[in-house]
């Protein structure tokens, strides 16, 4: 059920060895302090995933910080508007890397149900994100999927030399990749 | 009922097409006015305005009664008077205003921009509603705020919604909307802006797009 | 040599325009002054502005001199999609007005639509039944979260967390009837959308007994309690003038002493057969406010526990209208890939029932047609009188959806409870309206 055993019990002799990425990795994914950027119905439903019963302090994550210079991660929870878009993008601004994004729920990952004037059509219009999190809000359980699927994304980033040669990799894969509407579904 | 109003369920109307491809299609709706006696409380409420609003029959156009709901279709430059006589006269009191809210009617050509004020009567237990029509050349109403600060908002948001201007507002901008949005969203001739929705190859058209089935 | 900075009166005061020159004289120019005025933003990310709200405040010191609310963050043309959808498909959309009294902007959209349809007397009582006692569930919840949320930008930490674990037990009870937690679209034109499940109603009154119990868990922390009764007594003063003027209904309005609550001057969805008291203070302040909700939570489980008793009584009748033309046709339930159709109707539909199936067909696509004319319905939410105006024109499709949100008028009157007081006092004065910004921005 994922229990974390204590450290202590998996060294036989005392001493542990490891790599500098995955010592860095595993400090960061495990007090992610997430940013209080809850906007509608979403909110509500990260809220009650931090409360008692689908506790997010388990994660290291409980302390919703207010303001973003202090905060790792974003949770963009609920429908962004026109008049928020700008709003968002300072607080993402204003936050220090390294710094994550999950888009929580549909509106954020792709407008949800509002195709229209008001709403931002997914935040990734907006701000670079991470996670996209489906539902119509989410449940608890899958917030806390998600985040735990960053989780393992976060223990694993590369750092350094390795970094760089990472990002050109991913880049020169992206440029070569066959656009999404030349795409065809299985049916084609 | 006029016969511009559709007929119901599953009434063939029109040509009967029911492809759908004819896009979002709308009429327009014409209430004609009601007799008296209106029943319930609403003969009441008319004689006391009458009483009390010598000029009565000049202000108000047309008094509707349908589906147990008082409507007054008050001509604009007397909604003033109107109200503040609904609002102070003893056998009336309509001392809660629940709001502005704006119709857009683009077939009523010289009467376009509908407001429609929800009132209310604490000391009596009653409901009635006013209703101002204006043209789209010049969609003046003057503010209600005096009478009932409640309705600041309410005005700002008939303005941003459907360009309604209020004359005598403290502050009418747009409350909604970004402070520098263009046009007026809720109005018939504003797009609903939506988006196609692409994906592997397929696209879903914006819900403005798609077909209707009326 | 020493520049000063151009000045001009203006209404706000005096302006400098500062075009390069020397700091230290413009700061004293300044200085000689006697207003120190501060315009400061509490912009719309704010832990405790409850969403997306913007409160505008000139600070004198700590003394709140001017306060304007900046709304419309959370504009989401909800009215306006509504008019490309069916009149059914609306109810998914008003839903996630007032997103956590979702059942109350549901009721009040059906409550409108049968007005117009002219059915109002025909939805069987069953439905009626089963929809006041969602609505008394959803005011449980959103006060639980008004409680928590309100004690926590306070500073109290621990009836957030308690608040939160009641709510979980009515959400529990929601998923287990209608299948979601928030935003459910359960209550629908002409009845609900399907019928509660067996062993629901045992359900409730377990957890009524359980929510009565731990109630007391807040009440013990906040009532009476020193330090909350000096953050929340006095502030956020609004009388009986202030909130007529300004439309403000529900607790806020119920704290200035008026006992107006809709459910029992205007009864509808059969509310006039329930037995309930109306809660009022006449302390106008964040503390009756608070103490109207707590007292509004044990008010509503007496009505659900008679609507449970009621539903007893009820076993077996329809939930949705009887006409064809306008009932929701299939009744859901819970298949193996979570909730569809139900196996029965499916076999209807395709087997047995051709009419069945035209029925369905036209409802699906098309939905069905309401006669022209206007209506204006309301019901008593959590927040106060929530309000729908409709129009339709004849057709499918509804031509204007306007709500009056509480939410809306009740924010307007944060200036008036906020100016002249502290900034710290701000806080307590819009938790204690409770606003909640899907309402106010639609």
């Amino acid at each position: 059920m994922g229990l974390r055993m204590g450290l202590e019990e998996k060294l036989p002799s005392g001493f542990a060895l490891t790599t500098v990425e995955g010592l860095a990795g595993y400090m960061r994914k495990n007090s992610l302090w997430p940013a209080t950027f809850g906007l509608a119905c979403c909110a509500i439903e990260m809220m009650a995933a931090g409360g008692g019963r689908y506790d997010l302090a388990r994660f290291g994550m409980e302390v919703f910080r207010a303001s973003p210079r202090q905060a790792d991660l974003m949770i963009v929870a609920g429908r962004v508007s026109n008049k928020m878009a700008p709003v968002l993008r300072q607080i993402y601004d204003q936050m220090a890397g390294p710094k994550w994004v999950i888009a929580m729920g549909a509106c954020a990952s792709s407008g949800g149900m509002f195709n229209n004037y008001a709403i931002v059509q997914g935040v990734d219009h907006v701000v670079p994100v991470d996670i996209y999190l489906p539902g119509c809000p989410p449940r608890p359980e899958q917030l806390m999927d998600a985040i735990l699927k960053l989780h393992e994304v976060i223990g694993q980033e590369k750092l350094g030399v390795q970094r760089e040669k990472l990002i050109a990799e991913v880049e020169a894969a992206a440029m070569a990749a066959k656009p999404t509407h030349q795409l065809k579904g299985l049916l084609a | 009922m006029s016969d511009s109003a559709q007929k119901g369920s599953f009434g063939v109307s029109g040509t009967g097409d029911t492809s759908g491809f004819g896009g979002l299609v709308r009429t327009a709706i014409d209430t004609g006015s009601t007799e008296r006696p209106y029943g319930g409380y609403f003969d009441g409420v008319a004689d006391d305005l009458e009483r009390a609003y010598p000029e009565f029959s000049d202000a108000i156009e047309r008094v509707v009664v349908d589906r147990g709901e008082l409507t007054l279709h008050v001509k604009r430059e007397r909604l003033v008077d109107v109200a503040r006589i609904l609002r102070d006269t003893e056998s009336l009191r309509f001392e809660v205003c629940l709001g502005v809210s704006g119709v857009h009617y683009p077939d009523q050509v010289g009467r376009e921009l509908h407001a429609v004020y929800p009132l209310l009567s604490m000391t009596h237990n009653r409901r009635i509603r006013l209703e101002v029509s204006v043209p789209d050349s010049d969609p003046h109403l003057p503010s209600l705020v005096e009478l009932w600060a409640g309705n600041n908002w309410h005005e700002r948001e008939a303005f941003d919604m459907f360009g309604i201007i209020f004359d005598g507002h403290p502050g009418l901008t747009r409350i909604l909307m970004p402070d520098d949005w263009p046009g007026h969203p809720q109005r018939k001739d504003y797009p609903l802006g939506g988006i196609a929705i692409e994906y592997k190859g397929a696209t879903v058209p914006a819900p403005s797009e798609r077909r209707s089935y009326k | 040599m020493t520049t000063e900075a151009s000045s001009r009166e203006t209404t706000e005061g005096r302006v400098y325009s500062v075009t390069g020159g020397d700091w230290d004289s413009l700061v004293t120019e300044i200085g000689q002054t006697k207003e120190e005025r501060v315009v400061i933003n509490m912009g719309p990310q704010h832990p405790s502005t409850h969403g997306v709200l913007r409160l505008i405040l000139e600070l004198e010191g700590e003394t709140v001199t001017e306060a304007r609310a900046g709304i419309g963050y959370l504009h989401t043309g909800i009215e306006k999609n509504t008019e490309y959808r069916t009149w059914t498909q609306g109810v998914t959309f008003v839903t996630r007005m007032d997103y956590l009294a979702p059942l109350f902007n549901e009721a009040a959209y059906c409550l409108g639509v049968e007005k117009l349809l002219g059915i109002t007397n025909d939805v069987p009582e069953r439905a009626t039944v089963i929809r006041v006692m969602m609505m008394e569930l959803n005011r449980i919840s959103s006060h639980m979260v008004a409680l928590g949320t309100g004690a926590l930008e306070l500073g109290a930490l621990s009836p957030m967390i308690f608040a939160f674990r009641e709510r979980e037990k009515v959400l529990d009870l929601f998923e287990m009837i209608s299948g979601l937690r928030m935003n459910m679209a359960y209550i629908r034109p002409g009845g609900v959308a399907q019928d509660i499940p067996l062993g629901a109603v045992a359900k409730i009154r377990e957890t009524v007994k359980e929510l009565r119990h731990n109630f007391k868990d807040n009440e013990k922390l906040l009532v009476g309690n020193s330090i909350w009764m000096k953050r929340t007594q006095g502030i956020g003063y609004l009388d009986l003038a202030g909130c007529i003027t300004l439309g403000v209904t529900g607790p806020v309005l119920r704290s200035a002493g008026m006992p107006w609550d809709l459910r029992k001057t205007e009864p509808y969805c059969g509310y006039e057969n329930y037995d309930f008291d109306v809660i009022t203070t006449d302390t106008c302040d964040v503390y009756g406010r608070f103490l109207i909700r707590m007292q509004e939570l044990e008010q509503s489980l007496r009505i659900i526990e008679q609507a449970c008793d009621k539903l007893g009584k009820l076993a077996g009748a329809p939930v949705m209208v009887a006409d064809k033309k306008i009932a929701w046709p299939a009744q859901l339930s819970v298949g193996g890939d979570g909730m569809g159709n139900s196996l029965n109707h499916i076999r209807e539909i395709m087997g047995e029932s051709m009419e069945a199936l035209i029925h369905h067909f036209k409802l699906v696509t098309e939905g069905f047609s309401v006669p022209a004319g206007q209506v204006y319905a309301t019901v008593e939410s959590p927040r106060g009188e929530t309000g729908v105006h409709l129009v339709s024109d004849g057709g499918t499709h509804p031509y204007r959806v306007h709500f009056r949100e509480p939410s809306f008028n009740n924010l307007q009157s944060t200036a008036a409870m906020s100016e002249g007081g502290m900034i710290a006092d701000i806080i307590g004065a819009v938790a204690s309206i409770d606003p909640v910004m899907g309402g106010v921005d639609r």
